[in-house]
């Protein structure tokens, strides 16, 4: 009420106004608060900005990660085919980056497979079951969580997974597995909100018309509510997952980052966030490992453009229907 | 009309933030280092100006503590310690960006930094040795078993005389000073194999003392006489001890360096003065568990050749 009132009461000023400021010229323009170029001179700029830093962005990992290839001579197929990452090697260095694309993509999945039944089952229990408890205990709670940064994530891993992975499979502990685990967890709660928030989408008028022709409401929820959200439950699935495979931090306090692929999950692995957080600080800026870091930086944006695309993609299908 | 203010306000505010981080996101430290050569060249007695000190994060507490009692000494300078890494640290020192390089390896072992033009402060001596879990039952091996465990030409802690336990390695990652160290003097430059791969010495000391038959590498300092949690190892019946290192007879040790780009300036000179000056040697420089480079009997060049003093 009070802004409908505010809104008809500033519109004749500034109608008024505007003829006055046509004439003040560009200075009051920018300084007078009813100025309608002011606001879009702020919107339009914020909008430049992020384009522009996008570009930005592109460009510029473009450009150190192509030095690699075009500056050191790095063979892009053994690079990213290559299983021997030795660069440090003092005859014949070999930058084979396959191994931390694997382990990457190995992480992802994994940590997609362990997270998504029980988001999706939270998410079910939220928005369908327990409806008032679920909006008032368990939507903060799946809040909280997302808010817990990575580092914490990474060290109840370390101080309680890896124990747990060393005492149950033997070995050291530090394997993929245990890095899927972790970031499965830590996944989990942004999966389970979106996930919910898809559910609540579905229009109630499908829901009725299931128990009208007499469905149970498992039926219904199994039936009719989760195909209608389908294509956005796997948006939120995709989305996880590129926080996945973002994810560097906890990670690498838990995966080991030995630099061959692993035989089996319970063997220490590596990606290419972990090589590039642990190598970094250690290289000369215009040095070749520097130059190959980048490159897996590129190779990293270009995985996360997929995953964009990926749930674009569905985004645009989950409309059409 | 308050809230539209406010919104305005709010958001020429995160613009003018954008605009700063994006500003700073060329370089980690170019707008420190402007000010430091120019304030510094004041000719008046006591010292003032600014130094930003940045590289190698083993060297980094020493490096912090001896500019805490710089900067009590002189009220008037600001040293601004930072961490990053040896590679950082030698490239920021050559581009300029800060005063001081601080670095666990010779610049001459990075091949695309002009060692000439970096005037080399080797400010103190760190000793390093393999660190096994108690479990496997060594406490001295040949050099020659110490290297078939970390090629990875033996599986089991029984084949070098320990019990039936099986090797896990824990290793640095590439372009480490730890690992190039380890790697030179007591591998002899042989490739490890692969393992765990860790950088801070605090998260391998732990998976060292809880993963049975676990093996890595670490300074000294981080053996403290009652922590029976890791087994410190001696190489070739000589015990990995300040003394052992000093006289020579230890050969896993490299030098904490201090690099500048040509010749320092008057404050950063006083520093570093400062950092070599008795104060720093015999009292900071053993506390943060590194040797003096004043007790040393034998140097050594860029090559690793070790010569008497």
């Amino acid at each position: 009420m009070k802004i409908g009132k505010m809104v008809t009461d500033a519109a004749p000023a500034s109608g008024g106004k505007s003829k006055l400021i046509n004439e003040k010229g560009l200075f009051s323009q920018l300084t007078d608060r009813t100025s309608e170029s002011r606001g879009k001179l702020l919107i339009y700029g914020s909008a430049l900005l992020m384009i522009v830093a996008v570009t930005a962005i592109t460009l510029f990992l473009s450009i150190q990660g192509l030095r690699a290839f075009v500056v050191d001579h790095l063979n892009f197929w053994t690079f990213i085919t290559g299983t021997e990452w030795f660069p440090d090697r003092a005859e014949n260095p070999s930058f084979g980056a396959f191994p931390f694309i694997f382990g990457s993509m190995a992480v992802t999945f994994l940590a997609a497979l362990i997270a998504t039944p029980i988001a999706i089952g939270t998410a079910i229990f939220m928005a369908e079951i327990a409806k008032k408890w679920g909006a008032k205990v368990m939507q903060p709670v799946i809040e909280i969580l997302v808010g817990i940064p990575s580092v914490v994530y990474g060290l109840i891993g370390l101080s309680i997974v890896v124990p747990f992975m060393r005492q149950h499979f033997g070995g050291s502990g530090f394997n993929l597995i245990t890095g899927a685990i972790v970031v499965g967890i830590m996944i989990l709660p942004t999966v389970a909100s979106i996930a919910a928030d898809s559910i609540r989408a579905v229009p109630d008028s499908l829901r009725q018309a299931s128990y009208a022709i007499g469905a149970t409401k498992w039926q219904t929820i199994w039936r009719v509510v989760i195909p209608a959200a389908g294509s956005s439950l796997l948006t939120a699935i995709i989305l996880g997952m590129s926080r996945a495979f973002g994810e560097a931090l906890a990670v690498q306090m838990v995966i080991g980052n030995a630099r061959n692929i692993p035989a089996s999950i319970l063997d220490p692995s590596a990606t290419l966030t972990t090589i590039i957080t642990l190598s970094m600080g250690h290289t000369t800026t215009g040095s070749v490992l520097n130059d190959a870091l980048w490159s897996l930086g590129l190779i990293l944006l270009l995985i996360s453009y997929v995953f964009i695309v990926i749930i674009r993609f569905l985004g645009r299908r989950g409309e059409k229907r | 009309m308050k809230k539209k203010n406010l919104l305005a306000i709010g958001m020429v505010f995160v613009l003018s933030l954008t605009l700063i981080l994006s500003g700073c996101g060329n370089g980690s430290s170019s707008s420190d280092s402007s000010s430091s050569s120019e304030n510094s060249s004041s000719s008046s007695a006591s010292l003032s100006g600014k130094i930003t000190i940045g590289g190698s994060t083993a060297l980094q507490p020493l490096a912090a503590q001896a500019a805490k009692e710089f900067m009590e000494k002189n009220p008037d300078v600001q040293i601004e310690v930072q961490g990053g890494g040896s590679g950082t640290g030698l490239s920021e020192a050559q581009a300029g960006n800060f005063d001081i390089g601080m670095s666990d390896v010779f610049a001459e072992s990075k091949s695309n930094i002009d060692a000439k033009s970096l005037k080399d402060y080797q400010v103190a001596v760190v000793g390093m040795t393999a660190a096994v879990n108690p479990k496997a039952g060594v406490k001295n091996l040949s050099k020659e078993d110490l290297q078939k465990v970390f090629t990875g030409k033996v599986k089991n802690w029984k084949e070098v005389g320990g019990k039936d336990q099986k090797i896990t390695l824990v290793n640095r990652p590439d372009g480490s000073g730890t690992r190039a160290t380890f790697d030179q003097f007591a591998l002899d430059n042989k490739t490890p194999a692969e393992g765990i791969t860790q950088d801070s010495t605090n998260t391998v000391k732990k998976i060292i003392s809880e993963t049975p038959g676990a093996v890595g590498y670490m300074a000294l300092s981080y053996f403290t006489a009652n922590d029976t949690s890791v087994t410190k190892l001696s190489i070739d019946g000589v015990e990995a001890t300040d003394d052992n290192v000093a006289s020579g007879e230890f050969p896993v040790w490299a030098y904490e360096h201090m690099y500048t780009k040509g010749e320092p300036s008057k404050l950063v000179k006083a520093f570093l003065d400062f950092m070599m000056s008795d104060a720093v040697q015999t009292k900071d420089v053993p506390a943060q568990g590194y040797l003096s480079v004043k007790n040393m009997k034998v140097q050594r060049d860029a090559e690793g050749k070790q010569t008497d003093k």
